[in-house]
């Protein structure tokens, strides 16, 4: 049972007041009719499935209902931080 | 064999470390169906102890006799079933941690028929080659048709513990905790961090498995501050107690430490009360912890040496017998003799021989111990055989004898001649394993110290900090120290103030060193001398392992699965660490390079019914209820879940089938008017001005021209083009719609909403919200439907040219302001009304008055589903499942190419494999017989005479008997089913019957739509 | 017709007082059990039915729309999350960051959806929902040892003082819950949910003894 900050309502919550929404960051592109069948496949369907940081998307669902990103070690489940939609993450896997 | 051991005090006075001053009163209980007498403050353990009762069960896989062990959550043998009645029964109790009360009524879990003539002895006795490791695996693993007798016979040969064919009758619960500080453990190092924390205004639980605080203190003779340690700890819990920043828990024990400092308690509020919890209470609570900060103080357990029958009931772990006598006021046994690998050990002997009885001997594996306890053991004349091992014990259902013999210096062979002694108990030290079951809870590797022979926890990434014997810190003072330090580290993080507490002087007893033995040798190697049981309760020896280490497993990981060591209710308590030593021994490896396995939650067996908690019976899942419900109730409604509403599904009335009652259903709505209460159905108001562009972005057809007081039909897809929900939207005003979704799918569509607007398109101005619960809705549908609501309407023009079909006016519906909606899902002429869910009822009643001459009959969702079904209608997620996309459906009408945004499905419908030719497709069937209804989810064959496997081309997903029509209707998949109208599809039965169907338009009544519109 | 009425539909939802409204929990009859029940317990239950329940969600950082609110309702609106405010018998809580829940007498919703729809312009929403939900006030001795067992928040009173709000997860549904007195509590909880939650507070507040109050 993770421990949340939701970044809307500027408190820890428990998780079950939460959703996660799968991978962050995944844009919709911006014209789909020109989209190449494997790009929007790409969009549809790949995701990162990362050992270490990977940035989520979670909704506090019982709360305030609001859609926030969350970096988060899927080794260890320590959330290394939360940012709102639009922000860029802080912490990132040494690439 | 002894038969009664009298305690070494009566009645009349307290054991010698006992604390408290609560009467000494004399209970009975039962064992095995023989009444026994004990006394207030005993275990279930120390009670049988004192009535001499040597064997409480036999083991799981050799059936042998096993005695009382332990005295504590580490006891593998003494696991009870509990109960006076059949729905009171409790399996996996161990004896130890059972308070006594009068009444209890306990029975031996492992032995069938009894512990005394164990059938399975048989095998056993001539099965210890017959049962080697891995012996389940190879043996019980083929054919596997039979696993499920094999484990019938296993589980009934072996026992382990059986659940009440009853109802329980007590109370369960849960309760969510949140605290600064909280420290697992009440012993000298937890006592001490609470006292400190909870002296700095820290919010602080405190947990302890036991009835009372105190830890090793309990049954300790040591003195604290010169009194005894009672003292202190009385004094340090009733300050804690006064404190209102403090929870104090006895009988709970921390069960499980998972991520980010949630912890589980489980505590027993009145199993020491009796069999049932008196009324009112609640027997157990789970508690839910979240914790900025984690104290585990949690101490340690002793380890039993692994030598040759080392098992035979007698044999104990050394500091239980001390427990035994100083707590409980019992001496198991008459003469002792204490096997040693540390200064510790010599305790059990000092307090035996304190206790009036006979210290045969103290064997020490060491060659020249040196300290305070060995000298004090001197002092009181103890016999001390030094350089020596116990190397095997002789008994059966209780220890007669050993033998014992001197050892190299490192332990590894026996160098001299056997002797015998004769003795009825054979107590034994290894030195201690830190409790570090939690710790490891949270993914923490344990790490391996030479100094303390034992694993400490290893680094974590929870807020954790640990103090006393988990640390390998054994002295009382050190632990307390600890304790402190620990708590002021916390305190420090936390930004308040540091504590300062005075702690109690302790006694210094100075120690030798720790010899490093786990298994004693025997003149025999390993695999031919007696068995050497390393973990009782799996029935897992010496031999064994090095058998797993020889037949190639390398990681303990391994050896663990393979020999079943560590499983169960016991959790390695006693037999992990020595297990891994014997391991890494025969692998000639190191402890730290074989490593160890994980402790995993819970660390004691919890309940099910603490686990479960109030989510049963009633309140297991939330009913949802219309504001018509009660109605409904009163009018005989059969009703069906739809998520978790209870939805009416029909109205049979005195004996009616079903089937009658549908029919009836069905042709009273076509004929004349029916009503339906669809409240359940989702809705959500959408405000803003781009709500228009909205719509068109998440619905597949246009928005753009909806007028205001105009209604439209739409459907929802996913970003791969499949339908996932559908529904009418409503324009209310020109920046303003009622969208409607399925019942199921309301929360889904919402959340989905959301999703894009505040994800993808936020600078779309548009607002929306829930309004579910805030309208009730009746939908009346059928030729008459026009004639009852003008009876309750008067200020709506009612006519086809001033309301026509797909509008929504606002009025008034028998009395009540409304929304009125001239919408169908059953083709016929139909009015869906809103109010205000406060006057559901009333308006519902109020139609009911006036419907009478109409033959108004209420229909549920059964009828609702085939009456649509006669109009080809389709139902998100019963006629779809995410794998069809609107042309699948035959719904292209409802698809718009020309909007200028890429809405959401849309380039997903055109990918290769979505228009590719052949796909399944949704088309009406009509069964060759007519009055045939094919089951749901029936497979179609075009080749009924295929070779099986048969080549499938699709299933049914709607399948009805039509009153109104005389025959059956169904709808389904068929690959190229639009093309293919007129065609036969086979339907084979798993009776081995075949329905014949035709191929068919799915609109099977009024095809051109008249009904609706007049 | 004002233009803010083309663009969104009002209407008064009450009939007259001939009608009467059945609460979420009607069928529940609290009237009867406050008089016939027990009058002494750790736990005190009141609903306070018929209430006027608006959502309002609009840009906080649009000082027109705060000078807007705050003209309709006597009271600015709450922005720091959690946070709540009562001016007489009217009760903004915050419930998101541009959402509230407004909480009138249940004859003047439309009265102040009027308001609202006269006062307010530009980018916003107002719902009624007062058919949907209910207000429901525990409190005394045990009210946060019941509602510890009823949802995961903290009801430490540091953290969680008098007038903070919070949405959160309520047994299996769902709550808004806001902190009004050291022992006082109200939950606002959706009709359709409010047998199920009625039979849980019931339960819940057992072993302290449960006061009705009408």
């Amino acid at each position: 049972m993770l421990y949340i900050y939701c970044p809307h309502c500027g408190e820890h919550r428990e998780e079950e007041e939460f959703h996660p929404k799968g991978q962050a960051h995944i844009a919709r592109p911006l014209d789909p009719d020109n989209c190449t069948d494997k790009e929007w496949g790409e969009y549809l369907y790949f995701r990162k499935n990362p050992r270490g940081l990977h940035h989520e998307l979670w909704v506090h669902a019982a709360g305030c209902r609001k859609f926030f990103n969350m970096t988060r070690d899927t080794v260890t489940y320590e959330i290394k931080e939360v940012y709102k939609i639009g922000e860029q993450p802080s912490v990132v896997a040494d690439s | 064999m002894l038969t009664v051991k009298e305690r070494i005090h009566d009645t009349a006075k307290p054991p010698p470390v006992r604390r408290t001053n609560r009467p000494f009163k004399s209970l009975t209980f039962s064992y095995n169906g023989q009444e026994f007498k004990g006394y207030q403050g005993d275990t279930l353990a120390s009670a049988m102890l004192a009535n001499g009762i040597d064997v409480i069960g036999r083991s799981f896989k050799y059936s042998r006799p096993r005695g009382i062990v332990a005295a504590g959550a580490e006891e593998p043998n003494a696991v009870m079933q509990l109960g006076a009645t059949e729905a009171t029964q409790v399996p996996n109790v161990r004896a130890t941690q059972q308070e006594l009360f009068h009444g209890l009524v306990s029975k031996s879990t492992n032995g069938w028929p009894n512990v005394d003539t164990d059938i399975m002895s048989l095998l056993g006795k001539v099965g210890g080659k017959m049962m080697p490791p891995g012996f389940y695996y190879k043996t019980f693993m083929y054919p596997q048709s039979m696993w499920d007798t094999y484990e019938n016979l296993i589980r009934k040969a072996a026992g382990l513990g059986r659940s009440p064919l009853e109802t329980d009758p007590d109370t369960y619960d849960k309760v969510n905790q949140h605290c600064d500080i909280m420290i697992v453990g009440a012993g000298p190092a937890g006592l001490a961090a609470a006292q400190t924390a909870a002296r700095s205004g820290a919010s602080v639980i405190i947990a302890d498995e036991q009835s009372e605080f105190g830890g090793s203190l309990l049954s300790s003779k040591e003195l604290l501050n010169g009194k005894p340690a009672g003292d202190w700890v009385a004094e340090v819990v009733a300050e804690l107690e006064a404190a209102d920043n403090v929870l104090v828990l006895p009988r709970s024990t921390v069960n499980g430490y998972h991520d980010h400092n949630f912890l589980t308690i489980h505590e027993r509020r009145t199993d020491h009360i009796g069999d049932l919890a008196p009324a009112g209470q609640v027997r157990q609570r789970l508690h839910r912890v979240r914790a900025k900060w984690v104290v585990l103080a949690t101490g340690a357990h002793e380890r039993p040496l692994v030598f040759a029958n080392n098992d035979v009931p007698g044999c104990m772990v050394a500091n239980a017998v001390s427990t035994y006598i100083n707590r409980y006021g019992v001496v198991p046994g008459k003469e002792l003799v204490l096997m040693t690998t540390n200064d510790n050990g010599y305790q059990a002997a000092i307090d035996w021989a304190e206790a009036g009885r006979k210290v045969v001997a103290i064997v020490d594996t060491r060659q020249s111990p040196a300290g305070d306890r060995i000298d004090a053991a001197r002092k009181l004349g103890i016999n001390i055989i030094t350089g020596s091992a116990v190397i095997e014990v002789q008994g059966s259902k209780r220890v007669t004898g050993v033998s014992v013999a001197p050892i190299s210096s490192d332990g590894s062979m026996v160098s001299g001649s056997v002797q015998r002694l004769s003795v009825d108990t054979v107590a034994s030290s290894g030195g201690w394993s830190p409790v570090i079951h939690l710790s490891c809870h949270t993914g923490s590797r344990p790490v391996w110290n030479e100094e303390i022979v034992g694993f400490l926890p290893g680094p974590t990434v929870q807020k954790q900090l640990v103090a006393g014997g988990i640390n390998g810190s054994y002295a009382t003072g050190k632990a307390m120290g600890e304790g402190v330090e620990a708590a002021n580290s916390a305190i420090a993080s936390l930004n308040l103030d540091a504590v300062s507490v005075d702690l109690p002087t302790t006694e210094e007893v100075a120690e030798g060193p720790v010899q490093t033995l786990f298994h004693i040798p025997h003149t025999k190697p390993t695999s031919a001398a007696p068995k050497q049981f390393v973990d009782y309760q799996n029935d897992v020896t010496a031999s064994g392992i090095e058998l797993a280490c020889r037949e190639g497993y390398e990681s303990i990981e391994h050896v663990k699965r393979y020999t079943a060591m560590g499983f169960g209710t016991d959790q390695g308590k006693l037999g992990n660490i020595n297990g891994m030593a014997i391991a890494a021994k025969t692998l000639n490896k190191s402890i730290p390079e074989t490593g160890t396995t994980i402790f995993r939650p819970n660390y004691t067996p919890v309940t099910f019914g603490a686990l479960v908690g109030r989510d049963c019976g009633e309140l297991f899942d939330p009913e949802r209820y219309t504001a018509m419900h009660k109605w409904h109730l009163e009018n005989g409604a059969k009703f069906e879940d739809v998520g978790q509403w209870k939805r009416p599904w029909y109205f049979p009335k005195a004996g009616e089938t079903m089937q009658e009652a549908l029919n009836r259903e069905c042709l009273a709505t076509r004929e004349s008017v029916g009503i339906l209460d669809a409240s359940t159905l989702g809705k959500i108001d959408i405000q803003g001005k781009d709500a228009r562009e909205f719509l068109g972005r998440v619905y597949t057809n246009p928005w753009a021209k909806l007028a205001v007081g105009k209604c439209r039909y739409g459907l929802m897809c996913g970003e791969d083009g499949m339908v996932f929900d559908d529904g009418v939207t409503t324009c209310l005003g020109e920046n303003h719609f009622l969208m409607t979704t399925t019942s199921g799918g309301a929360a889904r569509v919402y959340e989905w909403l959301e999703l894009y607007h505040q994800t993808e398109w936020p600078e779309l101005e548009v607002y929306f919200n829930t309004v579910t619960d805030h309208w009730a809705t009746m939908t009346i549908s059928g030729p008459n439907s026009r004639k009852l609501l003008e009876e309750v309407c008067t200020d709506i023009d009612l006519s086809n040219e001033a309301f026509s079909f797909m509008d929504w006016k606002a009025g008034t519906v028998a009395g009540v302001p409304a929304r009125v909606f001239r919408i169908s899902f059953t083709g016929e002429l139909s009015y869906e009304i809103n109010v205000q869910a406060n006057y559901g009822l009333q308006v519902w009643e109020k139609l009911f008055e006036h419907g009478e001459k109409y033959n108004l009959t209420p229909y549920g969702t059964e009828t609702m589903h085939i009456l649509r079904a006669e109009k080809g209608f389709i139902i998100a997620g019963q006629d779809t499942d995410g794998s069809v996309h609107p042309h699948d459906l035959g719904m292209s009408w409802c698809v718009s190419d020309k909007k200028p945004f890429s809405y959401i499905g849309k380039r997903g419908m055109k990918r290769e494999d979505c228009v590719r030719e052949n796909r399944k497709q949704l088309v009406g069937l009509k069964t060759k017989d007519p009055m045939v209804v094919i089951p749901e989810g029936s497979q179609g064959v075009f080749d009924k005479n295929a070779p099986i496997p048969m080549p499938m081309v699709g299933h049914v997903t709607s399948s009805y008997y039509s009153a109104v029509l005389g025959h059956s209707i169904a709808m389904g998949f068929v690959k190229g089913g639009l093309n293919r109208m007129g065609e036969t599809v086979y339907y084979p039965q798993a009776d081995g019957s075949v329905i014949e169907a035709e191929i068919c338009s799915p609109i099977f009544l009024d095809p051109k739509g008249e009904r609706q519109n007049v | 017709m004002s233009d803010n009425e083309v663009f969104a539909a009002v209407m008064n939802q009450l009939p007259d007082a001939s009608i009467p409204g059945y609460s979420p929990l009607h069928h529940a009859d609290l009237e009867t059990l406050a008089k016939q029940g027990p009058q002494q317990g750790g736990v005190h239950l009141r609903e306070h039915a018929l209430l006027g329940h608006l959502v309002l969600r609009c840009n906080p950082e649009n000082p027109e729309h705060l000078a807007g609110v705050e003209r309709v309702l006597g009271v600015a609106l709450p922005l720091e999350p959690l946070s709540s405010v009562t001016e007489g018998n009217v009760t903004v809580m915050w419930t998101s960051p541009d959402e509230w829940i407004v909480i009138v007498p249940g004859l003047e919703a439309f009265d102040y959806e009027t308001k609202f729809r006269a006062e307010m312009s530009g980018h916003y929403s107002l719902v009624n929902v007062s058919g949907g939900q209910t207000l429901v006030e525990v409190s005394g001795a045990n009210a946060v040892d019941m509602l510890k067992k009823s949802c995961p928040l903290d009801f430490n009173a540091k953290k969680f003082p008098v007038g903070k709000v919070a949405g959160t997860v309520f047994a299996k549904a769902g709550a808004v819950v806001r902190r009004t007195g050291e022992d006082r509590f109200e939950l606002i909880i959706r009709r359709s949910f409010a047998d199920y939650l009625w039979l849980w507070l019931q339960d819940a507040s057992r072993e302290y003894g449960l006061v009705i109050e009408a």
